[in-house]
């Protein structure tokens, strides 16, 4: 199958099967070496990477105070504890498919090299290390033992996700015995991750909410839901932020008014609520209408015919666009930049603008880029991972 | 003991979605009421109160690159129309810019040839999963003002591209500096390009999408009527295509026209960036949301009836 011949006749059909397929062919080839060595030269010779080597804490976690960083190095050990056990529990049978060692490989990979490369201290290295081996080593021990639990303590797992969030968020924020640390001290990936992730999980029951509002019979409903979001939607994220700092304070009766971080989740929320729930609804007109009717026919009341019937089958439909709409959300979080939060690109700012790193703004926004096209290429390559799973016509199934 | 045939009212099919209806209706003016009562005494006591005549006071600050002359003695509502015609201005050629540049990418995913095929959907993967702002602080500032500037300018036959600018028309280079009959600014170089590039990765998927729509049959009865690739594209794909294509536009056309509020990002004087100088001075927060959100609106609104109108046009004409 794969003898030499059989594959420069493929790289003679794909790349040279015109004169003018030629022609490209080599214009291109051209092009990209160019740019290539180009890139090369300037990564290896003349960027100086100690602005990033320098400033690894500022950009993991901002101001937060250093005396207090242990809670964060715990709630990262408590995450990779959690997710050895959802990955151990959702592989089960104690298998290693090719996916999961390819996983295991770059996870290994990031924590020797990105460390070193990082130049961390080498007591922080190896807590790197050894997060990651925690994470690996609770994956197999779950992948291992899962058959041996009894079933109903395996259906408490989830549950071990929104514990977390809280828990973190307690973390984090201090309170319950803890020292308190303001918002106000939060930045870097801490901050943008927490914003990200807070709006993401409450704009979503909000935007069902909305969709759900905007396809039903009551007037009044309907046209509020269309309203909000045909609002939200005319309107530049930026100009809610806007808004946000300085109007909501005249809104609440004063000291009422959350702190500037918070206000910022919260607008975010509310802005992503109104596309996720243009998302749902896609969903939603994609299900012939026979489904809810049946469902109400055979005695369900609305509120389970939603939830049962109606809500399962859109989402299937709905989920693409979604997670689509979770990753622009995460994007959008760099816009906290411009209301004077030190999220990542806020604390890049911060750095750049220190004399001793100034100019060097290509290592920096290289390095964010980096950042984000890895977050939102993941988060795109789990919905598509999902979306297979949950197809039910998939053959996989078996 | 006979039980009583007339339903409950609580069970009523007609009344209860009206009260429920009528219970949240309540629920909602409740909390405006007492948001808007807040906001009235609030403003009142800072002495804010809804008002419009500070806009005809001298704005006292300038507003770099306007079509429309615009000095800071100028008032207020001047300065924030100088900013709406820049905002316009960009949007338009970024309109146009992000057209052309996502059709042929779009197109590019169908090319017989395999590296052009894959660089276009790298090309795709590569810059939507990147933020925007995060691209325009990039092209602002390390690709536009790296330039070089005075002799070393990148100059083309009628195009100088330098530090100071891009200039179009027989520039000159007169004690050290360029002079050209137009010239851009790096500002808005970089914002035009960020919103280029970026926009174009979403409308070469639209597009990409449109053709994609149109059954391979098409293209094989075409072919085989004896009609060239280009009449093919032309006469038989394209006007299938835009009708998956042109309502898929509409929504990228809005998303880049709020996006370019994002200008201030890379020092262009926009619409947005005017309205928060202003709010500084003024402290006029209510209303110069109220202009901000008004005027985005009005933008949107004339796009989507400019593509309602390129719709209607495209669409099955029944015979």
């Amino acid at each position: 199958m794969n003898s030499p011949s059989l594959s420069f006749a493929r790289l003679r059909r794909e790349l040279f099967a015109t004169p003018l397929d030629g022609v490209i062919t080599l214009a291109l080839v051209g092009f990209l070496l160019a740019v290539g060595t180009a890139f090369l030269r300037w990564m290896l010779f003349q960027a100086e990477w100690a602005v990033i080597q320098a400033n690894t804490t500022l950009f993991a976690v901002g101001r937060y105070p250093i005396e207090q960083q242990w809670r964060l190095w715990l709630l990262t050990v408590l995450l990779a504890a959690a997710t050895g056990l959802s990955w151990g529990l959702l592989r089960g049978k104690g298998s290693w498919p090719r996916n999961d060692q390819l996983t295991a490989v770059i996870l290994i990979a990031l924590a020797v090299f990105g460390s070193w490369g990082l130049k961390l201290e080498l007591p922080i290295q190896l807590r790197w290390w050894g997060i990651t081996a925690l994470l690996l080593v609770v994956r197999w021990a779950a992948g291992r033992w899962s058959q041996a639990l009894p079933a109903p303590l395996l259906r408490l797992v989830p549950l071990v996700w929104p514990v977390l969030y809280l828990v973190g968020m307690v973390l984090i924020s201090g309170g319950l015995g803890l020292m308190r640390v303001p918002p106000g001290e939060w930045g870097g990936l801490l901050l943008t991750l927490l914003e990200a992730s807070f709006a993401i999980l409450l704009c979503f029951p909000l935007g069902v909410l909305l969709a759900l509002g905007r396809r039903s019979e009551l007037p009044l409903l309907r046209w509020g839901s269309v309203l909000y979001i045909e609002f939200i939607r005319g309107a530049p994220l930026i100009t809610l932020l806007f808004l946000g700092q300085n109007i909501l304070g005249f809104l609440l009766p004063g000291g009422l008014a959350p702190d500037r971080v918070w206000r910022a989740a919260w607008v975010l929320t509310f802005f992503a609520a109104a596309y996720v729930a243009e998302a749902v609804r896609s969903g939603l007109v994609a299900l012939p209408p026979g489904q809810l009717e049946a469902a109400r026919s055979l005695g369900l009341p609305m509120h389970q015919a939603l939830i049962h019937v109606v809500l399962p089958q859109a989402m299937r439909v709905a989920l693409p666009a979604t997670v689509g709409q979770f990753i622009t959300l995460l994007q959008d979080t760099t816009l906290l930049s411009l209301i004077g939060l030190l999220d990542l690109l806020g604390t890049a700012r911060t750095v750049m603008a220190n004399p001793e790193f100034l100019g060097k703004n290509a290592e920096v926004y290289l390095v964010l880029a980096v950042l984000f096209w890895c977050c939102c290429a993941a988060l795109g390559l789990g919905s598509r991972a999902l979306e297979t799973r949950l197809n039910p016509l998939a053959p996989s199934k078996a | 003991m006979a039980t009583p045939a007339v339903t409950p009212w609580w069970r009523n099919r007609r009344l209860i979605p009206w009260l429920v209806q009528g219970v949240a209706g309540l629920l909602v003016l409740v909390v405006v009421a007492f948001l808007v009562g807040n906001l009235v005494r609030n403003l009142t006591n800072a002495g804010l109160l809804l008002s419009w005549s500070w806009l005809r006071n001298p704005a006292g600050f300038d507003v770099s690159e306007t079509l429309l002359p615009f000095n800071a003695e100028l008032p207020y509502w001047r300065a924030l129309l100088a900013g709406l015609v820049n905002t316009l201005r960009v949007v338009l050629a970024g309109l146009i810019g992000a057209t052309v540049l996502g059709t042929l990418i779009g197109v590019a995913a169908f090319s017989s040839n395999g590296l052009l095929r894959r660089l276009a959907r790298v090309y795709v993967e590569l810059i939507r999963n990147i933020p925007l702002l995060l691209q325009l602080v990039f092209w602002y500032f390390v690709v536009f003002l790296a330039l070089p500037g005075g002799e070393q300018a990148i100059q083309l036959p009628g195009v100088v591209l330098a530090k100071s600018g891009l200039y179009l028309g027989k520039p000159e280079l007169i004690n050290g500096v360029w002079q050209g009959q137009l010239r851009l600014t790096v500002e808005f170089g970089a914002l035009l390009t960020g919103l280029v590039v970026y926009t174009a990765a979403f409308i070469a998927e639209v597009v990409r999408g449109g053709v994609a729509s149109v059954p391979p049959g098409q293209w094989e009865a075409s072919r085989s009527l004896g009609l060239t690739p280009l009449q093919t594209l032309q006469r038989i794909v394209l006007p299938q295509a835009l009708r998956v294509i042109v309502p898929g536009l509409n929504s990228q056309y809005i998303s880049l026209a709020k996006n370019s509020s994002l200008a201030v990002a890379c020092g262009y004087s926009d619409l947005y960036s005017v309205a928060e100088t202003t709010l500084n001075q003024t402290g006029r927060a209510v209303e110069v949301v109220l202009i901000l959100l008004g005027s985005y609106l009005v933008i949107d609104l004339l796009i989507s009836a400019l593509m309602n109108g390129v719709n209607s046009w495209v669409q099955i004409k029944e015979r």
